[in-house]
């Protein structure tokens, strides 16, 4: 019964930005799970397997009656635990009716849902996700729908940032990151990448942050939370002012926040934000910083997103085609290895997708 | 929710009688073992005589070792599933299905009213251990007939102790459902699994409580009425033909046995697909199903072919045949 995945359902995957769920019917597909979301009156969100018990009809064509679900097709209603309240045309309810209704909870202004066992689904298992409260850390972000790759593309993309001095030159990426050591170190959930460029002419988009002349200090430490959550602790400071010894006051510090959640094999949702520490309350330069990243093809992410997709289409033309690691491909093997252990635990020893070889 | 069953060979590793008359079937499958949730069951391959048939039995225990456990009353004077499982001698080949669950334990309540009659332990059993396990604060009333028909009940009391409430009927003993119920946390859950009378007086006494009725969980085993079964006659006029349900089958199997075309689908007396039209009954109709209401079964103008029958006698029925 259980078919070998690349991604453990035992974990808490963001399904929707909060403001994005109301007291409407909404539909994602996480984990290859259709699942429908919405808002119940006491605040709380509920997330219910996305296909009536009847009919099979997904649930998010119907309509929302107070609390609960009316099926679009014969009007069976289910409520926020999924179970039936209504059947047309009989005086009972046949008690095994009912649909699967996923644990869900907000943190972090997103919704995050365990496609998983529910008996395991441990709130304080949420990835630690702060930067993105709104609070200390100030960004906007969004979300990559229906990104058409394989949601340990964006993984590997984010854990070796080598990639930006080729896809991102003229706004973050700079030969002096390609030529700076880096250092790799993990725990049994996490992997860290650690990269000081000491004594650099800063890249266009961070002089612009820093607005100060001079050579910089720029730090890249990515962190990362299995299965997919990716943290990179980023900034620059005037050289010589103490950055790499702790003292940022000289600096600017930013941090991309990503939540990869797998849509299928071969697609995932991509909620992105990158947030920041200075000018907090210039909202114009909220606005600046999100269109760096995505603006209708221009942005940043924009162009990983291509490179992501194409990617994930030369897999699946070259399927016997291994990977080749290089040595900056520590941290995501690092990180995919995180990955694997959870696969290994959750489907025993049953064969999964391994990660290293060919898709 | 309902999950894919697949079948697959299995064998009968050990047997342990349980009571006199319930036995503990220890079931390797081979290949994958899937692991059961509580509250489910697996579909066993019988024999009844000729003809080859599925039943269905809850698991018993977590099953951690990757044995399926069931527990197995033989009751001679039904559809004969239990006859066939006794008579398994260690070492059996079987085929079972991979365990499907229609009585699911919801998560996270804040206290849960467990409810079990006779043979119905069985789920119940493998609820109280998981709810125990998570530390959730729950209640077991487990109602027979005599002390010694108490299965499972020293091993309850060793693993939840005083939440274990046993009632035997032959003692003058009656679980008081309404005050239970009024005890219970709101948003708290009942849970029952047990004989048809049990299942009815707990859902009236919900029912009454005004709690809402999707917090009351049930499991019906479809074989259980308030009358023991019995043979008897149905006679269908628009076919002109008469048909002898013999005790140990249901009258739906007796009427496609007989080449009467029939509808249904659960065949546990949930769906009320195989529902027939009451011409006339010269008898008492035994409704098993929980399809019909309380109302509509005292109206008595259709019965459940799948579970309900005649306490003797004949019954006079319609069917949807129409002639071309």
């Amino acid at each position: 019964m259980t078919d070998a995945k690349s991604f453990p359902l035992n974990a808490w995957y963001a399904a929707a930005w909060s403001h994005e769920i109301e007291h409407r019917l909404e539909a994602r597909t996480i984990c290859d799970k259709d699942v429908v979301l919405f808002r119940r009156s006491d605040g709380q969100v509920s997330a219910l397997e996305d296909a009536c018990w009847h009919r099979l009809l997904p649930l998010s064509m119907g309509r929302l009656q107070g609390d609960e679900v009316v099926c679009g097709y014969h009007g069976l209603v289910f409520n926020a635990a999924g179970r039936c309240t209504y059947m047309p045309a009989q005086k009972t309810i046949n008690p095994s009716a009912c649909v699967r209704a996923y644990p869900a909870l907000e943190k972090h202004r997103l919704v995050w849902i365990w496609p998983g066992d529910p008996a395991l689904a441990d709130p304080a298992k949420v990835p630690d996700f702060h930067w993105n409260d709104g609070t200390e850390w100030v960004g906007e972000g969004g979300t990559f729908y229906n990104l058409q790759c394989d949601y340990r593309l964006v993984i590997d993309n984010l854990m070796d940032l080598t990639h930006e001095t080729y896809v991102h030159a003229g706004s973050i990426g700079d030969e002096a990151i390609t030529s700076s050591p880096f250092d790799v170190t993990h725990t049994d959930t996490t992997a860290t990448v650690t990269r000081w460029m000491i004594g650099i002419e800063p890249p266009p988009f961070w002089a612009k942050q820093l607005g100060r002349p001079g050579h910089v200090d720029r730090w890249q430490i990515i962190y990362f939370q299995a299965p997919s959550i990716v943290v990179g602790d980023v900034g620059v400071a005037l050289t010589g002012t103490g950055a790499p010894q702790g003292d940022r006051s000289q600096g600017v510090n930013g941090a991309f926040l990503a939540a990869i959640t797998p849509a299928s094999e071969k697609s995932c949702h991509y909620f992105w934000n990158f947030v920041r520490t200075f000018r907090t309350d210039d909202e114009q330069l909220t606005r600046e910083i999100n269109k760096a990243h995505v603006n209708d093809g221009r942005g940043v992410y924009d162009q990983d997103h291509v490179v992501l997709e194409s990617q994930q289409k030369a897999i699946d033309k070259n399927p016997r085609l291994p990977f080749y690691n290089l040595n900056i491909d520590a941290g995501a093997l690092w990180a995919r290895r995180m990955i694997d252990r959870m696969l290994e635990r959750e489907q025993g020893n049953s064969a999964h997708v391994p990660s290293e070889a060919a898709e | 929710m309902a999950e894919k069953m697949d079948w697959r060979r299995a064998r009968l590793r050990s047997m342990q009688d349980l009571t006199e008359d319930i036995r503990l079937f220890e079931i390797e499958p081979a290949g994958e073992f899937v692991a059961p949730t509580p509250g489910s069951h697996i579909n066993v391959a019988v024999q009844i005589g000729e003809r080859p048939d599925v039943r269905s039995y809850s698991i018993v225990g977590p099953c951690h070792d990757g044995v399926y456990r069931i527990a197995v009353k033989l009751l001679p004077d039904t559809r004969g599933g239990s006859r066939y499982m006794w008579s398994l001698a260690p070492g059996a080949q079987l085929t079972i299905s991979t365990p499907g669950n229609h009585f699911e334990l919801g998560l996270g309540r804040p206290e849960y009213l467990l409810l079990a009659g006779g043979i119905g332990i069985t789920p119940i059993y493998t609820m109280a251990l998981a709810l125990a396990q998570k530390g959730a604060r729950f209640r077991l009333y487990y109602a027979c007939r005599r002390r010694q028909d108490l299965a499972l009940a020293d091993h309850l009391q060793e693993q939840i102790g005083d939440r274990l409430h046993v009632f035997v009927d032959e003692e003058g003993a009656r679980v008081d459902l309404a005050a239970e119920i009024a005890n219970l946390a709101p948003g708290g859950e009942l849970y029952v699994c047990g004989p048809i009378g049990l299942l009815e007086a707990a859902k009236r006494t919900w029912h009454q409580s005004g709690r809402p009725m999707d917090q009351l969980r049930f499991e019906t085993f479809g074989n259980s009425g308030r009358f023991a079964s019995q043979p008897f006659r149905v006679r269908i006029p628009r076919l002109g033909r008469e048909v002898e349900v013999p005790q140990n089958q249901s009258m739906l199997d007796a009427l496609e046995a007989a080449g009467i075309d029939m509808i249904f689908d659960c065949r546990r007396g949930e769906c009320g697909l195989c529902a027939l039209d009451i011409v006339e009954a010269d008898g008492i109709v035994d409704h098993r199903d929980v399809f019909f209401s309380d109302e509509e079964k005292a109206e008595n103008r259709k019965l459940c072919t799948c579970v309900s029958r005649m306490a003797g006698g004949t019954i006079t029925v319609d069917t949807a045949d129409r002639a071309a």
